[in-house]
C-alpha cells in the first residue's frame, strides 16, 4: 500500500493545483517549479506580462504600436497575448505586425508563411520588408560572400534599421519585441565576456530609443523562454519552430548552453542575471555615444556613417571584412583609407545604396 | 603570415621544398630567442598553453615579479609599519603569493641592514592556514600531512621568521573545539542549497582569517587570488543577481574588514601562477577537494571552456568588471598611524592612496559583507535577520520559511548576528514627520 501511495504523491495525482486548488496540475511551471493547472497557468502567464506592462509605463492609450514579428514562438506569444491584454484590460492601442524577410531560403520564407497565417488569425495588419529591397542584399548572398563567422553582425545590424523603416512607413508610435528573459542575460553575459561596458549598461533596460526615431520595449524581459513555449504549446499556437540554418557558429552559442544548464539548478538565475546588470554600478559617463546622423543616410549614428551603411559599402567593394572589429585610425578609419584604392573588385558588382528614405 | 604549411613556427617559415620534392630546412636557420632581453633561450613548458617559448626563465620571472611589486606600491598594500598575514591554502596561488611577500621582506631587512640610520623598519609577515576539516570531513584524513608540510614550509621562508598560524574554521564560533565543531555541522546542515553551502563556508573562512589576523595584530591580510579566481567570481556573482556589490570584491584592495585585505597577484593569470611553481620549484599540496555540485562547479567550467576557445577570456572578464565603479573602502583607510614613516604619509597622500574611513556611506549584509544596494530592502519587516540580509543570501543560504529564521540566527556566529541587531531600518518620512508635527494642522496622514 505504502509503494503505490508513494508513487501516486510523485505523479502529484493526488496534489490540486497550487492556486486554484480545484482542477488537477498538468505542468510544472518553469519560473518557480509550481504544479498548477493549465488555466491557471494562463492566468499568471498573462497577469505577470500586464504587470510589467503598467509598472513600467510602456504604453499610452491611443498610441499605434508595431510587433516585430518573425513567425517564432516569441513573437507569436507576444502578438496573441498583446491583442488579448489590450482588449482585456483596455490599453487602447492600434496593433501591427511587422515582419522583416532576411532572404534566408529554407528559413524565413517558411516562417513568413506563419506570420501571413497570424495576421489572419489575430486580425492585425501586416507589413511586410525584404533586405532585398532596403539594401539589394539577402543573408544568402552575404553568406556566400562572407562565410559563417561574422553573418550574425550583418544581420542583426540591418535588421534593426529595418525595423526602424517599416515602423516609420505604418507611422507606429512604438515598436516591441519579443526578446524574453533567456535572451536579455545571454546579452549581458555576453557583454560581460566580450568587454562592451556600455552596451552592459544599457542592454537590461526594458525600453531603449525613446531619443532616437522609434522606441522599442520588450514586454517579455520577465518571461522565461520555456514558458512561452509551454504557453503556445497548450494554447496551441501557430509558430515556426526552426532556428535560423546560420546561427550554429554565434558566439551567443556559449552563454546560451551556459544558461540552459544553470536554469536546471536555479531557476531563478535567470532573473538574478538581469538583476545584476540592472544593478551594475557604471558610471553615467561610460554610458552613451554621442548621437549624430549617419552621412550617407540619415540614419541614427554615433559614428560618420552607420553601421549598415559601413557593413554595406564593405559588401558592394568586395571587403567583407570591413566593419567587423575594432574601429583602426580613427573614426570609420577603414572606409576613409579604402577610397583611394581603385575599386576594380567592385565594379562587377552594381553599386547598391542604402534605402532611400530619409529621417 | 601568409604561410599555411601545417606545423608551420610563427616565427616564419623555414621548410623549403627542393626539386625533388622532399623538405629541406634553411641553414641560416635562427636560434629562437627570447623576445624581451633577446639573449637567452626561451622557457618552453610545454604545457599546452599560450606564449609557450617566448620568454626565457629570468623574463618571465621578472615579468611576473613585476606584476606583484606594481600591484604592492601602486595601492600601498605593503608600507614599512605594516605587520601582514599571508592566507595560505597549500595551493600554487598563494604558494606564489607567499613566496613573493618573502622575497619582498627579505630585500626589505637587507635594506634596512645595509642603511645607516635604519628609519625604515621592516615590515612584519605572518601566515595562516585555515583548516577546514570540520565542514568538510573527507579532508581530515590528510589534515595532519598537509599542516605538517604547511610547517615545514614556512619554517624554510627565513629569516626573517614568520609565524605560523594554523585556524581551525569552526575557531569562528569560539574556542571549546567540540562545541564549536558542533555548532558548525548544526549551520550548514540547516543550509539546504548546495551552493548556499559553498558561499557560506566562503564567508566563514574570511571571518576567521579576519578573527586570528586582528587577535595577533596583524593589519593587513593578503590573499592570493589571481585573474582566473576573479574571473569566476565574476560570473558567480552576476548569476547569482549579487551585480551591485561585485566592483567590491575584485579590486587590489578590500577594505570593508576590520584587517583591510590586499590582492597582489590580482593582475596574474593562472597559467603564471602554476608555471611559476614548476619554474622555481614551488611545491603545492592539494587537499582532496570537496566535490563541488552547485553553481560555482558549473560557472568554473564554464570559465575553462571559454579560455580553450580564447585564452585571454578570462582577462577581458576581470577587466570588463574593473570598469564598474568601485566603493569607496576600495582603497586602503586613513589611520592616524604615529608610526607610520613620515615618508611614506606623504606617499600615500600625494598619490591619494587612502580613503577617510568615517566616510561609512554603505550598510552591509551581515552574512556576506556585500554592500547592501537600496532597492533590496524588503517591504515586510517581519525579521531583523532577514530584513538585513542581501537578496543572494536571503535566497540561498537563510532557510526559506520564516518560522525558522530566528534559530537559523541563533547558530550564525556572533560576528555576523551582532550586525543585524545594529541594522535599523531608517523610515525617512516618519522622521521628517516627527520634524514637522506641530505645524501640521491635520492628524491625517492622508492629507498630505
Amino acid at each position: 500500500m505504502e509503494a503505490s501511495e508513494a508513487k501516486i504523491k510523485k505523479q502529484g495525482a493526488s496534489r490540486l493545483c497550487c492556486l486554484c486548488n480545484q482542477r488537477r496540475p498538468v505542468l510544472k511551471r518553469p519560473k518557480t517549479l509550481q504544479q498548477i493547472c493549465k488555466e491557471c497557468f494562463y492566468e499568471v502567464f498573462e497577469e505577470e506580462i500586464h504587470q510589467v506592462i503598467v509598472k513600467n509605463g510602456l504604453f499610452k492609450s491611443g498610441e499605434r504600436v508595431a510587433i516585430g514579428a518573425s513567425g517564432g514562438k516569441d513573437s507569436t506569444v507576444l502578438a496573441y497575448v498583446l491583442s488579448e491584454l489590450n482588449r482585456r484590460h483596455s490599453y487602447g492601442l492600434d496593433l501591427f505586425l511587422l515582419s522583416i524577410d532576411e532572404g534566408i531560403t529554407g528559413y524565413r520564407d517558411d516562417s513568413l508563411e506563419t506570420v501571413k497565417r497570424n495576421e489572419l488569425q489575430y486580425g492585425l495588419p501586416l507589413q511586410i520588408l525584404s533586405y532585398k529591397d532596403l539594401y539589394g542584399w539577402t543573408m544568402d548572398d552575404i553568406v556566400k560572400m562572407i562565410g559563417l563567422k561574422n553573418n550574425c553582425t550583418f544581420c542583426g545590424v540591418f535588421r534593426r534599421q529595418a525595423l526602424d523603416r517599416g515602423a516609420a512607413l505604418l507611422k507606429v508610435d512604438k515598436l516591441v519585441t519579443g526578446h524574453n528573459a533567456d535572451d536579455i542575460a545571454e546579452t549581458v553575459l555576453l557583454n560581460i565576456l566580450r568587454g562592451d561596458i556600455a552596451r552592459l549598461s544599457r542592454c537590461t533596460s526594458i525600453t531603449t530609443g525613446e531619443d532616437g526615431p522609434i522606441p522599442r520595449c520588450k514586454p517579455f524581459k520577465y518571461t522565461y523562454e520555456k514558458e512561452i513555449v509551454m504557453y503556445a504549446y497548450f494554447k496551441k499556437l501557430d509558430y515556426f519552430s526552426t532556428e535560423c540554418i546560420y546561427s550554429p557558429n554565434a558566439y551567443r552559442g556559449f552563454a546560451r548552453e551556459f544558461i540552459k544548464d544553470l536554469e536546471r539548478l536555479r531557476p531563478r538565475a535567470i532573473l538574478d542575471i538581469i538583476k545584476s546588470g540592472e544593478d551594475f554600478r557604471i558610471a553615467t559617463t561610460t554610458k552613451m555615444p554621442e548621437q549624430g546622423t549617419c552621412e550617407r543616410c540619415g540614419y541614427i549614428s554615433s559614428q560618420k556613417w552607420c553601421k549598415a551603411c559601413v557593413l554595406l559599402d564593405g559588401l558592394n567593394r568586395g571587403l567583407p571584412k570591413m566593419g567587423i572589429g575594432r574601429a583602426r585610425g580613427g573614426v570609420n578609419g577603414d572606409h576613409q583609407k579604402e577610397t583611394k584604392k581603385p575599386a576594380s573588385a567592385a565594379r562587377s558588382l552594381e553599386s547598391k545604396q542604402c534605402g532611400s528614405l530619409d529621417f | 603570415m601568409a604561410c599555411n604549411s601545417s606545423g608551420c613556427e610563427s616565427g616564419g617559415c623555414y621548410g623549403r621544398e627542393k626539386d625533388n620534392g622532399c623538405k629541406v630546412v634553411d641553414v641560416k636557420e635562427t636560434v629562437r630567442l627570447c623576445v624581451k632581453c633577446k639573449s637567452n633561450e626561451p622557457m618552453t613548458f610545454g604545457d599546452g598553453g599560450s606564449d609557450d617559448g617566448r620568454f626565457c626563465a629570468e623574463c618571465f620571472r621578472s615579468n611576473v615579479y613585476g606584476k606583484f611589486r606594481l600591484a604592492v606600491t601602486s595601492h600601498a598594500m605593503i608600507t614599512p609599519s605594516d605587520n601582514v598575514l599571508v592566507a595560505f591554502s597549500g595551493g600554487s596561488s598563494s604558494r606564489v603569493a607567499l613566496q613573493f611577500v618573502h622575497e619582498l621582506q627579505v630585500k626589505a631587512l637587507k635594506n634596512y641592514e645595509a642603511s645607516r640610520d635604519r628609519s625604515l623598519p621592516v615590515f612584519g609577515v605572518g601566515v595562516a592556514f585555515v583548516d577546514e576539516s570540520a565542514a568538510y570531513p573527507s579532508l581530515s584524513g590528510g589534515m595532519s600531512d598537509a599542516i605538517a608540510w604547511v610547517r615545514s614550509t614556512v619554517l624554510s621562508l627565513s629569516p626573517p621568521e614568520k609565524d605560523l598560524h594554523v585556524v581551525p574554521i569552526e575557531s569562528v564560533f569560539g574556542s571549546d573545539s567540540v562545541e564549536a565543531r558542533d555548532r558548525l555541522v548544526k549551520l550548514l546542515d540547516s543550509v539546504s542549497d548546495e551552493t548556499g553551502k559553498e558561499d557560506l563556508l566562503l564567508h566563514l573562512k574570511m571571518l576567521s582569517l579576519q578573527k586570528v589576523a586582528s587577535e595577533n595584530g596583524y593589519n593587513r591580510l593578503v590573499v592570493g587570488s589571481c585573474t582566473s579566481r576573479l574571473a569566476s567570481h565574476v560570473l558567480t556573482a552576476t548569476v547569482k543577481g549579487r551585480g551591485y556589490s561585485l566592483s567590491a570584491d575584485i579590486q587590489h584592495v578590500d577594505a570593508r574588514w576590520k584587517v583591510p585585505i590586499v590582492l597582489p597577484l590580482r593582475d596574474c593569470v593562472w597559467q603564471e601562477i602554476t608555471r611559476l611553481c614548476h619554474l622555481d620549484g614551488l611545491k603545492t599540496v592539494e587537499l582532496a577537494r570537496h566535490p563541488q555540485s552547485g553553481i560555482n562547479d558549473l560557472v568554473s567550467s564554464f570559465v575553462a571552456l571559454l579560455q580553450e576557445e580564447n585564452p585571454s577570456r578570462e582577462c577581458t572578464i576581470v577587466r570588463t568588471a574593473a570598469k564598474l565603479t568601485p566603493f569607496y573602502f576600495n582603497k586602503i583607510p586613513e589611520t592616524d598611524d604615529s608610526c607610520v614613516p613620515m615618508a611614506t604619509q606623504r606617499r600615500l597622500k600625494k598619490f591619494n592612496l587612502k580613503y577617510d574611513g568615517s566616510m561609512t556611506t554603505e550598510a552591509f549584509c551581515p552574512i556576506c559583507n556585500g554592500p547592501l544596494n537600496g532597492s533590496d530592502s524588503s517591504e515586510d519587516e517581519s525579521d531583523a535577520l532577514y530584513d538585513a540580509c542581501c537578496s543572494s543570501c536571503r535566497f540561498q543560504i537563510l532557510p526559506q520559511e520564516p518560522s525558522s529564521l530566528d534559530h537559523f540566527g541563533s547558530l550564525l556566529p556572533h560576528h555576523m548576528i551582532s550586525q543585524v541587531k545594529h541594522h535599523q531600518k531608517f523610515d525617512s518620512q516618519t522622521y521628517l514627520r516627527e520634524k514637522i508635527k506641530d505645524c501640521l494642522l491635520l492628524d491625517d496622514e492622508e492629507a498630505v
